[in-house]
C-alpha cells in the first residue's frame, strides 16, 4: 500500500471502520472504567446509595488495593497459576507446532483443525466438559481404577482410592492449559512455517549437535512466535475467572474473580475498575520490560 | 382493554401508534397507546415455572410472555441498575427486594389487578422486606440447609457443626460459593443473627471458616447437589430445592434445615422501573395467584408455594414433605436475609475475600 500521506483518502477510508469501532467500543468504555475507578459511592440524604456512583477523584480504591495485602497476596498468586499455565502451555505447543509444520500437506490442513476444533465450543461448557474428566467418579480415576484392577494392584494394596484431580490449583492450571492452548499453537506453527530450514541442515552439517542447533538457532529463530504465544496465553490467564470459579479448591481464587464480584455481589464498580486497571498496569509492564529486554538483545546483537 | 372499532378513523396518533406496534417499537410517550401490545417481558430464574404455565397463559389471555433467564441475584441487579432493558415481571429474592425497594427500582403494583392476592397464605399477605407488599408478591419460598447422604454420613443429628466445625467429613464438604450465606450461617452456627452486623461476629466467623477450610472441598456456586448426587461430596450446604431434585433422583440423600436454625427466602414477583407492559405484568401475576396454574407450576418445580389454593390442589405428599415444607418450629428459628447497607455489604465481602485467599 501506499504511504497515507500520497493517499490520505484511501487510507482514511479503510482505517475508518476499524477506528471507529474501537474508539466507540474499547477506548470510551475504557475511559469510562477508568475514570469510575476514581469514584466513590454517593451519599445521598445522609445513606450510601446502591446505584449512584460520584466521581471524586479519589485515590482510595487504589490505596485499599495496594495497601490491603489480601490483594496483592491474590493478584501475586493470580500470576504465579498464569505463569505456570503459560509455561506448560508452551512446552506442550512446541513440539505440537513442530510436527504440524513438518507434516506432510495432506495430514496439515487435519492437524491443524484439530487444534482449533475446540474453539467452536462454548468454553464453559468445555470447562465442564473437564469436571466430568476430572471428578472422582470421572473419566481419569474410571481408566486408572480398570488399569489399577487389571494388573491384581487391588489383591496387593486394596481398593482403588481415587485421585483428587478437582478442585484445586492443579485443576485451575490444567483448565487454563487447555483452555489456551490453541492460542500458543498458532503463533508457534506460523513462526515455525517460515522458519528456513536451510539454517538447520547448515548447523546440522557444521557439527552441532541436534541439542544444539535447537537452542542456538531453531529457538532464536521463532522467538517472535514464542513471545507472541507467550502474551496471548498469559494475558488472558491474568484476568479470567471462569476457571478457578468451576474447577478452584476454597483458595482458588484469582484476580479476575475478585473483580467479578466487586461488579456482582459487593456492588462496588469503583473499586473493580481499580482493581482492573491495576491487573492492566501490571500486563503494560510486562510488556514494557519485553521491550526493553527484545531492545537490549538487539543491541547485543 | 381498548375495545376495538371497526370504523376506520385515520387521525395521526392511530396511525402513529399502528405504525410503532407493527415495528415493535414504542417511540411514543406511553399512555398514548390505548391498551398494551400482548406482550410480556419475563425475566426469570431457570426452571422455575410450570412446563406450559406460559402458553397456558397466551391461550388464556393473548399475551405472548418471552422469558429471560438469569443464575443470581446478582446477575438480575446489575442488568437493571443502569435502568432496565424492557423487562416487565423479575423474580427477585426477598433481600434484593429489599435492596432494590431502596435504591427506587420498582413501580408499586395496583392490588386491585391482582384480586388471587386473597389466595396466599397468612404469612405472605405482609412482608417485613416490603410492608403492605407495595412492591411485591410471593412466588415461591424454602430455605438453606444441608443435603447429605445418609448411607455415608450415617446418621447424623440436624447441625451445623458438621459443616463448620468437625473434620468428621473432612475432604468431602461443600458450602455455598457466596460470602452472606456461608459467612451468615456460621454466625448462625454461633447462636448469633445470620444478619449480625457487629463486626466481632463477622471476624470470628471468618476465624472458623479459616480453620475448617482445610476440610471442605469446595465452595460450589449452583451446584452443591450434582456433587452430592454425584458422590463429589457427602454434606453440602444448598437451597432445599435443589436438594429435592436430586432426592428425588436417589433415596440415599437427605435434607434437614439445622437446629440452630438457618435462612429462609422468599422470591417475589415485582415489575420493574420503565417496565413496558405492566399492565400486561399485573395480569399474569393474578394468573400465578390462581389455583390451577400455581399448582401446575409448584407441581413441577417443587418448591413450596406460598399459593393456599394451589395447595389444595395438591397431593399430600407435596404438601407434607419435610424437605419443601420445614415445620413451623423450625421455621420460627429461621431468619430471612436483610438488607443492612452498602457498608455491611462491604465488610461482607472483604471477609469473603480474605476467607478464600487465605
Amino acid at each position: 500500500m501506499e504511504h497515507y500521506r500520497k493517499n490520505p483518502k484511501a487510507f482514511w477510508v479503510l482505517a475508518g471502520p476499524g477506528s471507529f469501532w474501537l474508539v466507540l467500543f474499547f477506548l470510551i468504555p475504557l475511559a469510562i472504567i477508568w475514570v469510575l475507578s476514581f469514584g466513590e459511592k454517593a451519599v445521598i440524604d445522609g445513606k450510601v446509595s446502591i446505584t449512584e456512583t460520584e466521581i471524586t477523584w479519589t485515590l482510595a480504591n487504589y490505596t485499599r488495593a495496594l495497601f490491603d495485602p489480601v490483594y496483592l497476596k491474590i493478584i501475586w498468586k493470580s500470576i504465579w497459576i498464569s505463569a505456570l499455565a503459560t509455561f506448560m502451555c508452551l512446552v506442550i505447543a512446541y513440539p505440537v507446532a513442530f510436527v504440524i509444520s513438518f507434516a506432510s500437506a495432506k495430514w496439515k490442513p487435519w492437524l491443524l483443525l484439530a487444534v482449533i476444533l475446540p474453539f467452536w465450543i462454548n468454553l464453559l461448557i468445555r470447562t465442564y466438559a473437564l469436571i466430568a474428566v476430572f471428578r472422582t467418579k470421572g473419566y481419569v480415576n474410571f481408566t486408572l481404577e480398570w488399569v489399577y484392577d487389571a494388573i491384581w494392584l487391588d489383591a496387593l494394596f486394596g481398593p482403588y482410592e481415587p485421585l483428587e484431580l478437582l478442585y484445586n490449583d492443579f485443576a485451575v492450571i490444567a483448565g487454563l492449559v487447555y483452555v489456551f492452548m490453541p492460542f500458543m499453537v498458532l503463533p508457534l506453527y506460523a513462526s515455525i512455517e517460515r522458519l528456513d530450514r536451510s539454517m538447520l541442515e547448515a548447523s546440522l552439517d557444521l557439527g552441532a549437535s541436534q541439542r544444539t542447533t535447537f537452542f542456538k538457532v531453531t529457538v532464536p529463530l521463532t522467538m517472535s512466535g514464542i513471545i507472541s504465544g507467550v502474551i496471548l496465553v498469559f494475558i488472558p490467564s491474568l484476568g479470567s475467572f471462569l476457571t478457578a470459579d468451576l474447577l478452584g479448591g476454597t483458595n482458588a481464587v484469582m484476580i479476575g474473580n475478585v473483580i467479578e464480584r466487586q461488579f456482582k455481589t459487593a456492588n462496588d464498580w469503583p473499586f473493580g475498575a481499580a482493581l482492573s486497571f491495576l491487573l492492566m498496569y501490571v500486563t503494560f509492564g510486562a510488556l514494557a520490560l519485553r521491550a526493553i529486554m527484545s531492545k537490549q538483545s538487539g543491541m547485543q546483537a | 382493554m381498548a375495545t376495538f372499532t371497526p370504523k376506520f378513523r385515520p387521525d395521526r396518533r392511530s396511525l402513529m401508534g399502528g405504525a410503532a406496534a407493527m415495528a415493535g417499537l414504542t417511540f411514543l410517550p406511553r399512555g398514548t397507546m390505548a391498551a398494551e401490545e400482548k406482550k410480556l417481558n419475563f425475566y426469570n430464574w431457570d426452571t422455575y415455572i410450570g412446563e406450559t404455565t406460559l402458553e397456558d397463559f397466551n391461550e388464556a389471555s393473548g399475551i405472548e410472555v418471552k422469558m429471560d433467564l438469569f443464575a443470581d441475584n446478582d446477575e438480575l441487579f446489575a442488568k437493571l441498575k443502569e435502568g432496565n432493558p424492557g423487562y416487565d415481571l423479575i423474580v427477585p429474592t426477598n433481600d434484593y427486594v429489599e435492596r432494590m425497594i431502596a435504591a427506587d427500582m420498582l413501580v408499586p403494583l395496583d392490588h386491585s389487578k391482582i384480586p388471587n392476592m386473597s389466595n396466599l397464605g397468612k404469612n405472605f399477605q405482609d412482608a417485613s422486606f416490603d410492608p403492605g407488599l407495595k412492591h411485591s408478591v410471593a412466588y415461591m419460598w424454602g430455605t438453606i440447609g444441608v443435603g447429605y447422604n445418609k448411607k455415608r454420613t450415617g446418621d447424623i443429628n440436624a447441625s451445623w457443626k458438621h459443616l463448620y466445625d468437625s473434620d468428621q467429613f473432612a475432604g468431602k464438604i461443600s458450602l455455598l460459593g457466596d460470602g452472606q450465606n456461608v459467612l451468615g450461617h456460621a454466625m448462625k452456627y454461633m447462636g448469633k443473627s445470620l444478619n449480625s452486623t457487629d463486626m466481632a461476629d463477622i471476624k470470628a466467623a471468618e476465624e472458623m471458616l479459616i480453620a475448617q477450610k482445610g476440610n471442605i472441598k469446595v465452595f460450589a456456586d449452583d451446584n452443591g447437589q450434582d456433587l452430592l448426587a454425584s458422590g463429589e461430596v457427602v454434606i453440602a450446604q444448598e437451597w432445599n430445592g435443589d436438594i429435592l431434585q436430586v432426592m428425588a433422583e436417589d433415596d440415599e440423600l437427605s435434607f434437614f434445615v439445622p437446629d440452630e436454625g438457618g435462612l429462609i427466602w422468599q422470591d417475589c414477583l415485582c415489575i420493574p422501573k420503565g417496565a413496558p407492559h405492566p399492565d400486561n405484568a399485573h395480569a399474569f401475576i393474578n394468573y400465578i395467584l390462581e389455583a390451577d396454574p400455581g399448582a401446575l407450576i409448584a407441581d413441577y418445580i417443587q418448591y413450596a408455594t406460598p399459593n393456599e389454593a394451589a395447595r389444595s390442589k395438591l397431593s399430600a405428599e407435596y404438601n407434607e414433605n419435610p424437605a419443601i415444607f420445614p415445620t413451623e418450629e423450625t421455621v420460627a428459628k429461621c431468619e430471612f436475609q436483610l438488607y443492612l447497607g452498602e457498608e455491611h455489604v462491604k465488610n461482607i465481602n472483604d471477609a469473603w475475600t480474605r476467607v478464600q485467599a487465605a
